[in-house]
């Protein structure tokens, strides 16, 4: 059997299994748009996994910070990250293939977009850079663990400045 | 009326699109267009080398075989499969674009998609950036007494590789374990909170698969089938694809 992890992390944390808690952003009220992967989403496991995914994010960041973008889920575009689009050596016709994602991200007016996958992470933090959005591009294990209370300070390598000092597990612990 | 009937050329040659069609399960519906252009419309490559997807499968029908199979239009398309999603016939460019990758030559195929997937061939990791079941065991192993060290409260943590009977068996993508390792740890500190009974495999763990990207059926294969073996060898039940 094939499963993909963001249906499990939705399980863990329905079952109380992992006790996220979203109160570090109560106040800070930082907001976050997700990427669907094509391949997880629309080429896999569809919607179903999509509100998974959701389920999690909202779980870790307070469902109020939490920002579609239009459009989502199973009819969402592709970030220009896959397809070995990254390795092809069409740099010019990658970062034009996703423009239409930066706008997307753009539209939702968050400060972070959350990548689960990782062509999507390279892609789309390259997006931010060369576009200029200046949002950071993170994995879900970050905001997991953050919201768990036990990400240390030398696992936040794609976290903002606004969030390298928050809720930081061993402090003591970093390089 | 006029009886007489019109004839179009001679013989219909066969083109790439009637080679494709009878690779495809019930034809990959390749010549239900209706030219509608919802493929085209919402889809981030068109417009990139003059061409888009219902262009492209126009010209696959007209027959304009060579215009297709040279355009470099084929690894700008992601096979992201919106087209499909949106088009009211389910007609699968995908898997045309796919084929016309494949039907260049190896050696001409874009040399960073090549060179990944000639380096996951190199060893039984199937990593892109070519680290051995070697280098990634002493890396986790590495990384894991680090923060069982440094972190008290997860001096119980695991990260096995090749545990006999685990329940999951994880793949993770080669840019950890090669280039930030400490982006692992997220990762297994949730798996030791949320008591999930897991291990990676020594073989087949790269998480990615340039093979697929460059069109090349085989190696594609035979990664995916690394990793399937060694879940089976382990006896693990779920094969858990990190990302």
């Amino acid at each position: 059997m094939v499963k993909n992890i963001y249906e499990y992390y939705a399980k863990w944390i329905r079952e109380g299994r992992l006790k996220v808690n979203s109160d570090w952003n109560r106040d800070l009220k930082i907001k976050f748009t997700v990427q669907d992967p094509c391949q997880i989403v629309r080429k896999a496991y569809g919607d179903p996994i999509a509100e998974d995914l959701r389920y999690v994010v909202k779980a870790v960041v307070g469902e109020e910070n939490f920002i579609d973008m239009q459009p989502n889920r199973s009819n969402n575009y592709c970030c220009g990250g896959g397809g070995g689009f990254l390795q092809s050596g069409f740099k010019e016709q990658r970062l034009a293939f996703g423009k239409l994602k930066d706008e997307q991200i753009k539209a939702t007016g968050a400060g972070y977009c959350i990548a689960g996958c990782h062509n999507c992470h390279a892609q789309i933090h390259e997006l931010s850079e060369h576009f200029g959005g200046g949002y950071p591009v993170v994995h879900l294990w970050t905001l997991i663990c953050l919201a768990l209370g036990v990400l240390g300070p030398n696992e936040r390598t794609y976290l903002g400045e606004d969030l390298r000092e928050i809720n930081v597990f061993h402090p003591e612990s970093g390089k | 009326m006029d009886e007489t009937v019109i004839r179009l050329g001679g013989k219909k040659r066969s083109t790439f699109m009637d080679q494709v069609r009878q690779l495809l399960p019930d034809g990959g519906n390749l010549n239900l267009c209706l030219t509608c252009g919802a493929c085209s419309s919402g889809c981030p490559a068109t417009g990139l080398e003059g061409m888009d997807p219902r262009k492209f499968l126009r010209m696959a029908a007209l027959g304009m075989d060579e215009e297709i199979l040279s355009s470099n239009w084929v690894w700008m398309c992601t096979q992201c499969q919106r087209c499909i999603y949106v088009c009211p016939m389910k007609i699968d460019i995908p898997r045309l674009v796919y084929n016309a990758r494949a039907s260049w030559p190896r050696e001409k195929r874009p040399k960073g998609i090549l060179g990944s997937c000639d380096m996951a061939l190199r060893n039984a990791s199937c990593s892109a950036m070519g680290a051995s079941p070697e280098d990634f065991e002493f890396v986790v192993g590495d990384v894991l007494e680090e923060y069982r060290e440094a972190q008290p409260e997860f001096a119980e943590m695991q990260a096995p590789v090749d545990k006999v009977g685990a329940e999951f068996i994880l793949n993770q993508n080669s840019r950890e374990p090669v280039t930030e390792p400490d982006e692992m740890v997220p990762l297994w500190k949730i798996l030791h909170l949320a008591g999930v009974d897991w291990t990676y495999g020594s073989k087949g763990w790269g998480g990615e698969n340039y093979c697929m990207f460059l069109g090349d059926s085989e190696a594609w294969k035979h990664i995916t089938s690394t990793a399937a073996q060694q879940a089976d060898e382990l006896g693990c039940k779920v094969f858990l694809n990190t990302e």
